[in-house]
Parts: structure tokens; sequence; C-alpha cells
């Protein structure tokens, strides 16, 4: 047996490639790193596998149609999306909204928002190894989407807003169904909560991992939760109200210390602040109109008189035709709303035609994402899933 | 420092590169030159605007503006709760202007993604490649000459014969 020196030992790094099929990485994304033993000197991410256009498309489509694209960016929390368009939308017009429509929308942003974070919880907790955690939260989440298919008759592609109000009125009964599955959340927080916060191995796995400063949040343009948990107070729906969330009474989630464990604290939180709103959402839900003042000539007739009568169908069809519908002025339009991952805000251009002249989505998911290749390195490559977990990379808002 | 404060020192310290000041549904915008782009945001950026919120483009063919590009900065001031966009200029046949990634690094990745579909080069950033489409892709394709229908670079996609479509094909 010959004996081996250090000289002889290899010591070049190792090129490990992860993704982009990997089960943690959700969806389609791809890192480069190079590896000392295991851990990482350097990363280098790569995105654009599910590029498809959005942007481009935006400028065919007219802005009615757009809400069906808005679906595809943020699956995890559609609702959010269309009423961030439908808000910048209005803007450009200048359209007012009947208060019943705003009361729905954040109703129905917030239970996007407990979706989202439930389920983003289980998935960080679930590429760490905690099986419980994710089925219990994927248990709530499924019927917080059976609510969904109530309100808006599918799950995932909800695109429930309309320019100027909401495709239908919620139903009969609803803020029963909202009530009891809230109930549910609230327990299913509980759960997960006492099945994470003290584990050791959570905490092992999650406490000091990922840490981003204050400084580098704000250089980097970190914004939504992971801000927070790097104790900026900045929370779109208080500091720049939108959609009358000035009418809410809640709380925002702060942490200190930026790591994924305090983003994972932040996320709990604010499901509960969440609960909050959506309760007083249903308090004080006023009554009225959600559909679109018929003065201005473009709302969609209700679909029971499109498919029923015929005046409906002629009346829907003047409204979508080609050289009908909306012509909103030329300007634009950038409204920040507050999505479950960060500051998401569409900045809609016209020049007057029926069709955007450009609409650009300010995705927090990319924006958030940037900030890994400095995240992970120095960390084993063990943390890389921690971290993709906790900033919550969602492909479609991604590369759109 | 307010907004409007901001903006009037800017414009006496930075006559040469402002052209303008527009308000549309409330919001301030401020056109300058491209070339004087670090200059004006680092100016802002003291002024307590310390966050970029966005950076895009438009392509300013059929609508008209100054110049053919405009790079688009939405900057938000976390202390003052305001907002304001900077519209910097850059011409169709040199679009190249300064990269503010020093001042931002958020910049990184959104000058990168505005390289890749406008093709406007950033002067001074660490790693000008493409990032949604792939390197070898040809064209910038939010640009609006870029087709938006039809089928451009699919056509050139080598054709693979095997098995059953070879048999279909010789038939």
């Amino acid at each position: 047996m010959t004996r081996v020196t250090e000289q002889q030992l290899e010591t070049d790094r190792m090129i490990l490639n992860f993704g982009p099929h990997h089960p943690s990485t959700h969806g389609t994304l791809r890192i480069i790193m190079e590896l000392e033993g295991e851990t990482v000197t350097k990363a280098t991410p790569e995105i654009g596998y599910l590029h498809s256009g959005f942007e481009k498309l935006g400028e065919d489509l007219d802005f009615n149609q757009y809400i069906t694209i808005t679906d595809r960016m943020n699956y995890l929390s559609p609702l959010c999306n269309n009423v961030a368009y439908a808000l910048a939308a209005e803007k450009l017009m200048e359209l007012e909204v009947s208060k019943r429509t705003e009361y729905i929308r954040v109703l129905m942003c917030e239970l996007s928002r407990i979706a989202d974070h439930v389920l983003n919880v289980g998935m960080l907790a679930v590429d760490l190894g905690a099986m419980t955690a994710f089925l219990y939260g994927f248990r709530v989440r499924e019927n917080i989407y059976d609510l969904f298919e109530i309100a808006t008759g599918t799950r995932l592609t909800t695109s429930y807003t309309l320019v100027g109000g909401l495709m239908r009125d919620i139903p009969e009964g609803f803020d029963k169904a909202v009530l009891k599955v809230l109930d549910e959340v609230d327990e299913v927080a509980n759960d997960i909560e006492t099945l994470l916060n003290k584990n050791r191995i959570w905490q092992n796995r999650t406490k000091n991992i990922g840490i981003i400063s204050k400084e580098n949040a704000i250089s980097y343009g970190i914004s939504g939760p992971m801000a927070r948990a790097s104790g900026i107070d900045w929370d779109i729906r208080v500091n720049e109200p939108y959609s009358s969330y000035e009418d809410f009474d809640f709380d925002v989630a702060i942490a200190l210390n930026g790591d994924v464990f305090d983003r994972y604290l932040v996320r709990m939180e604010e499901v509960r602040q969440s609960i909050k709103i959506c309760k007083q959402s249903l308090d004080k839900m006023p009554t009225g109109d959600v559909s679109i003042d018929p003065d201005l000539g473009f709302n969609l007739p209700p679909k029971d008189e499109v498919y029923n009568s015929i005046e409906g169908l002629i009346y829907h069809f003047e409204v979508t035709m080609p050289n009908r519908g909306m012509t909103p002025p030329v300007g634009e339009a950038y409204v920040p709303t507050e999505s479950p991952n960060g500051e998401l805000a569409f900045y809609i251009i016209s020049d007057g035609n029926r069709t955007p002249y450009r609409v650009r989505t300010r995705p927090p998911s990319l924006i958030n994402y940037s900030i890994f290749s400095k995240l992970i390195e120095g960390h084993m490559l063990s943390d890389a899933p921690a971290i993709i977990g906790s900033i919550n990379v969602i492909a479609g808002e991604l590369d759109r | 420092m307010s907004l409007e404060k901001t903006l009037s020192q800017i414009k006496g310290s930075f006559s040469d590169y402002v052209l303008g000041l527009t308000e549309y549904a409330g919001e301030q915008i401020i056109h300058i030159k491209g070339q004087g782009v670090i200059d004006v945001l680092k100016t802002f950026k003291d002024a307590g605007f310390n966050f970029l919120a966005d950076l895009t483009a438009i392509d300013n063919l059929t609508l008209g503006g100054f110049e053919r590009f405009a790079v688009v900065y939405h900057l938000l001031s976390h202390g003052s709760a305001e907002r304001v966009t900077i519209k910097a200029y850059v011409p169709e046949d040199n679009p190249v202007l300064p990269s503010i990634e020093l001042l931002w690094k958020t910049a990184d990745w959104q000058e990168r993604e505005v390289f890749d579909l406008f093709g406007i080069e950033f002067e001074g950033h660490p790693n000008l490649t493409r990032i949604m489409n792939p390197d070898d892709y040809e064209g910038h394709p939010l640009r609006k000459d870029y087709p938006r229908l039809g089928r451009k670079e699919r056509y050139d996609f080598p054709v693979i014969d095997r098995g059953i479509q070879k048999q279909k094909r010789t038939e």
C-alpha cells in the first residue's frame, strides 16, 4: 500500500449542476455550483427555462384578456396577480370601483396569501425532511382552493377580476364557508408551529442560514416577507394602501435576524394577520354592485344573460369585438401591491389603443432570487434547498 | 427631502441632462438623457429614495418620445413613502448607457433582462449576458420591430429524421 501525500490528492473544485429538474427547485431553475468538499464557494443561477414572453403577449391582448395571462405568472396566488393588474389598468383609465368590489378583492387576496404562505412553509419543511408539516399545509391549502372554486369557478386559473370590477359576486353562504376554512387554517398554523418552532433539527437547518442584512436587502431590492424578516418595516398594504386596505386593522410581522428561520416566522405570523383581515372583510362587507358602471360602455353582461338571451349575447359581442370596447387615454400607470412574495406591480403604458403599448410585470420572485448566489456562498450544499425554499421562487413569475 | 425639492434641485444642477417633467395620474415622471443617469439617480438616492423598485425599458418606435428607447427606473423612498419614475432616453443607433449596478445591486439582473429583451447595453456592468433567452439567440424580442406573430426561429430548427417520421417522409 502506498502512502498518499497531500500533494498527490486532487485539489480541484467540483462543479455541480443543481436542476433544472431537481425536486427542490419547484419549477425549472438551474444553479451551477462550485464545491469545495461540501461547501459551496460559488453559485451561478441560470434562469429562463420557463420564459414564455408574457410581456410581449400583453401587447396583443386587450386589457381584460390579459387578466387570464396574469393567472399563469404566480400560480400559487393567481388572485393577487388578477387584482394587481386590474388596479394598474384602473389607475391608467382613472376608474373608480365600488366599495364591495374592493372588499371582495381584499378577501380574495388574503385567502391567496394564506394559501401561498402555508404551502411555502410546507414545501420548505418537506425539502428539509419534515413531511408532516407539508401534509398539514397542503390539506388546508386544498380547502382554500375549494373556496376559490366556489367563488370563481376554477382552482388555479381564476381570472376573477375585470378592469373596473369583478367577474361575478361572491355566492350566498360564501362567508360561512370562509369562516369554517379560516378556523381550520388557524388550527393548522398552530399545528405547524408546534411541530417546527422548537424542533431541534428544524432550528439547526434554518437558524443562521442565508442571512440577509438590512443594507443588502435594500440594495438587492428585496421586498415582502423576506425584507420584513430582515427588519425592514415596509408593508405596501399599510404604507401605500390600495383597494381599501386602510379600513382594516392588522399588524405587520417583522423579524430582525434575516435568516431562513425568521422568514418562516414572518410568513406564519402573516397567515394569522391575514385571517384577521379576512374576518374583518366579511364582517364589514358593504352591499352593492361589483360590475362596472354601465355608462362607460364596456361592462360585460352577466354570464347568465350571455348564454340565455339573444340581447345579452349581442351586447357581449358589442363589447368584445376588436373595434369596440374600452379605449384608455395615452399615459402610463405603475401600481405597487403587496403580493405574498413581495412588491408585485404592473407597469402599463398605453398609446390610446385597445391593447396596451407595453405591459411590464415587476416580478418579486426574480428580484428576490437575484440575491441567492450571495446567500449560498460559504454554506453547505444541503442548505441550498432551505434557502431556495425560503425565497419562494415561483418559476412562472421568475421567467414570465 | 421631499420629492418636489429633489426634482427642483436636479433641474437646477443637471439642466444639461433634464429633458422635461410630466405628470400622469398623480405620478411624477422626469425625462433625462441616458448619459446622465448615474448623476441623477445618485442625487435621488442621497435625497432618501433608497429603494430601486423596478428597472425596465420601453421601445418608443410608434409611441413617440425623445429617443427610440427609454430605460425606466422606479424609485421608492422608504422614509416618506413617495415614488418617482425616471426615464433615461437612449438613441437607436447607439443604445448604450451607464450601468447603475454600483448604486443598487438589484440592477444587475434587471439590466441583463433589458439587455436581453431590448438590446440596450449597460457600460460598466459586471456580467452583461442574456438572462431569459439562450446565449445564441438572435434578436431582441420586446423591440417593437420584432415579429409578434409567426414562427420565425422555429423554422430554423434542424429536422431530425428518426424512425416513424423518416418512413412517413419517404412515402
